[in-house]
């Protein structure tokens, strides 16, 4: 027991180490283009950790998670360019999608929802969203300073500052290394998160909803913290999308993001968090080297390559690699 | 009654369209009773245990418990009050060890630490300190039905409700079982279903029968093992090999 927990967080540390040498190295060691590219990953890993998080360890499976990404966005860019600032902004793009989602959830869970029309609701929400965004083309869906523009999306959001230096743009070494202290931050938290007592009852509830409430555990509430957590980091990497690109569209909301989202968890695995934060990496990777020969569609790609995936490596990658080196790292030591 | 009842329910009834699985059912156990509740397949028992816990909501009727009524609460409100349920299907969290099962059951009431405590005194308790690293989903079913016995005490409820707990296990199981139970009565109240006659023997005290949903006989063991209905409606069924 005692060797397992310290196994567990060995391994958390480990994750960790490797995350703050990326952080200080690879700018250094790539050039600008690279770091750009680097940088989008690691917003897309936030994104991933927000799913990866309630699905593998909560077990709420969200159709929906481009809803909170987008609003997250939507809510840096319309916050942003109102204030002149991005740091207050942030935290209201996090607030936002983390309100968001409570109320979604507090329909969902406390409305009784089975998983399937959890998933349709999440779905469905999204599309809606999707279309609504969709509709706010005339000059008349302004908030503040800020044009919603609809289809044609908002242009020119601010570039993030880091919080005590606000009158200074990132530039985009110093992006990755904020976004990437960002995305090792929320990895740890969630890690410890996850080791907490709170954590363990939401295993529990993953693993057996039913047993958890005869537990005398209030398991709709939970869901509700659960699901609510996840909102609130979708919507930080939409907020960290929208200043890296300086523009977002409705497309943020996209079926194709959630199912993205989805793909890179199933591939990396679910259950834990490293792993699908690994499946981003190795299907965007693969996904751009492909896009460059710009002759099939991606989607298309990304659905055969999870086709495989799940009938070769159904844990997904990660998981898999792990059994494997514990499996002959146990025989060797027998 | 001279003494008060730790839980009772007057005309507790449960339909599902048609069909009346708890008709009027009026119930009482005491502290630290033992109580056998038996019955043919179908006969409501399952469903009387799901209305004591609010996990079916009763058409009509009440369930009062240590002087609340219990109407309209949630599940984990009641299992608060001090109510806990071994299920007839297991309920077990599958993908983890024994002893966290055991632990996140103390867990609701006490800290880390001191639940780690009450998990390996019940680990003790039901002698299944050998399986606390396994996980239950790979464990036997008799070896299941213990596990969730054990983490249904850990919450230390004050009426403990067992669904068919000997189901599947050894003879030496049964037996081990058998002597916890007797063991816990007196320190808190158990109701406990069962289709085994020898077990019931060997730990029961009070019987009721229930029978298509209703109340059709209460006594102790003597009285209803001899009963001549009871035997055609029950016994005589086991004893064609139905059960
Ligand atoms: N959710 C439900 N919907 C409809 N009918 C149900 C439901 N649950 C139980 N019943 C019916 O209620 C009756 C009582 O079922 P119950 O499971 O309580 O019996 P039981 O005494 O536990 O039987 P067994 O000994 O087989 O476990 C049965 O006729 C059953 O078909
Ligand atoms: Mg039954």
């Amino acid at each position: 027991m005692l060797r397992a927990i310290s196994k567990d967080w060995l391994g958390a540390g480990f994750v960790t180490v490797i995350g703050l040498a990326i952080l200080f190295f690879v700018p250094v060691l790539f050039d600008l283009f690279e770091v750009l590219q680097m940088t989008k990953y690691v917003v897309l890993a936030l994104f991933v950790l927000s799913l990866a998080y309630i699905w593998g360890f909560g077990g709420i499976l969200s159709f929906g998670q481009a809803g909170f990404f987008g609003l997250g966005g939507y809510a840096f860019a319309v916050s942003s360019i109102n204030m002149g600032q991005t740091t207050v902004p942030f935290l209201i793009a996090i607030a936002v999608a983390a309100l968001f989602a409570a109320a979604l959830g507090y329909f969902m869970f406390y409305g009784r929802l089975s998983d399937v029309y959890l998933g349709v609701v999440t779905l469905v929400v999204t599309l809606i969203l999707w279309k609504l965004i969709n509709h706010t083309a005339g000059p008349e869906y302004v908030i503040g300073t800020a044009r919603l523009g609809g289809f044609n999306g908002i242009p020119s959001i601010p570039i993030m500052t880091l919080p005590w230096q606000p009158d200074q743009e990132m530039e985009p070494s110093h992006m990755f290394q904020y976004f990437m202290a960002i995305l090792i931050g929320v990895y740890v938290l969630l890690h410890i998160l996850i080791k907490s007592k709170f954590g363990r009852i939401a295993i529990s509830i993953r693993e057996n909803e039913v047993r958890t409430g005869l537990l005398g555990y209030d398991v709709r509430l939970y869901k509700l913290a659960i699901f609510t957590i996840g909102g609130a980091i979708g919507g930080a990497a939409g907020a960290m999308w929208a200043t890296y690109q300086t523009f977002v569209d409705p497309n943020i909301f996209s079926l194709e993001w959630s199912a993205l989202c989805l793909i890179w968890v199933m591939a990396g695995g679910v259950g834990t968090l490293f792993g699908p934060m690994v499946g981003v990496l190795a299907l965007e990777y693969l996904s751009f080297q492909l896009g460059q020969t710009d002759f099939i569609n991606n989607l298309i790609i990304m659905g055969v390559i999870l086709i495989f995936l799940v009938l070769l490596l159904p844990k997904g990658l990660f998981p898999t690699f792990r059994d494997f080196v514990t499996k002959h790292w146990n025989r060797r030591h027998e | 009654m001279s003494e008060p009842a730790l839980l009772a329910t007057s005309g507790l009834t449960m339909r599902f369209g048609g069909v009346v699985a708890v008709d009027q059912v009026d119930f009482a156990v005491k502290a630290g009773e033992l109580r056998c509740l038996i019955g043919p397949n179908g006969a409501g028992k399952s469903t009387f245990f799901k209305c004591l816990t609010g996990q079916l909501r009763p058409t009509a009727g009440s369930v009062v418990f240590a002087d609340q009524e219990l109407r309209g609460a949630t599940t984990h409100e009641i299992v608060r009050k001090g109510i806990g349920i071994k299920t007839q299907v297991p309920n077990l969290f599958d993908g983890l060890p024994a002893r966290e099962n055991i632990a996140l059951s103390a867990l609701q009431n006490h800290s880390k630490k001191r639940s780690e405590e009450i998990t390996d005194q019940m680990l003790e308790l039901i002698a299944i300190t050998a399986l606390a690293n396994r996980d239950v989903g790979h464990l036997a079913h008799g070896e299941r039905q213990l596990v969730e016995l054990a983490m249904v005490l850990a919450g230390q409820p004050r009426l403990v409700l067992l669904d068919e707990p000997a189901a599947g296990m050894t003879a030496e199981e049964r037996g081990r079982l058998a002597n916890v139970l007797r063991e816990l009565a007196g320190d808190m109240s158990l109701i406990v279903v069962e289709h085994d006659m020898q077990f019931i023997r060997d730990i029961a005290t009070e019987i009721t029968v229930l029978h298509r949903g209703r109340v059709f006989l209460e006594g102790d063991v003597a009285e209803i093992m001899a009963h001549r209905e009871v035997q055609e409606i029950y016994l005589g069924k086991e004893a064609n090999g139905a059960a």
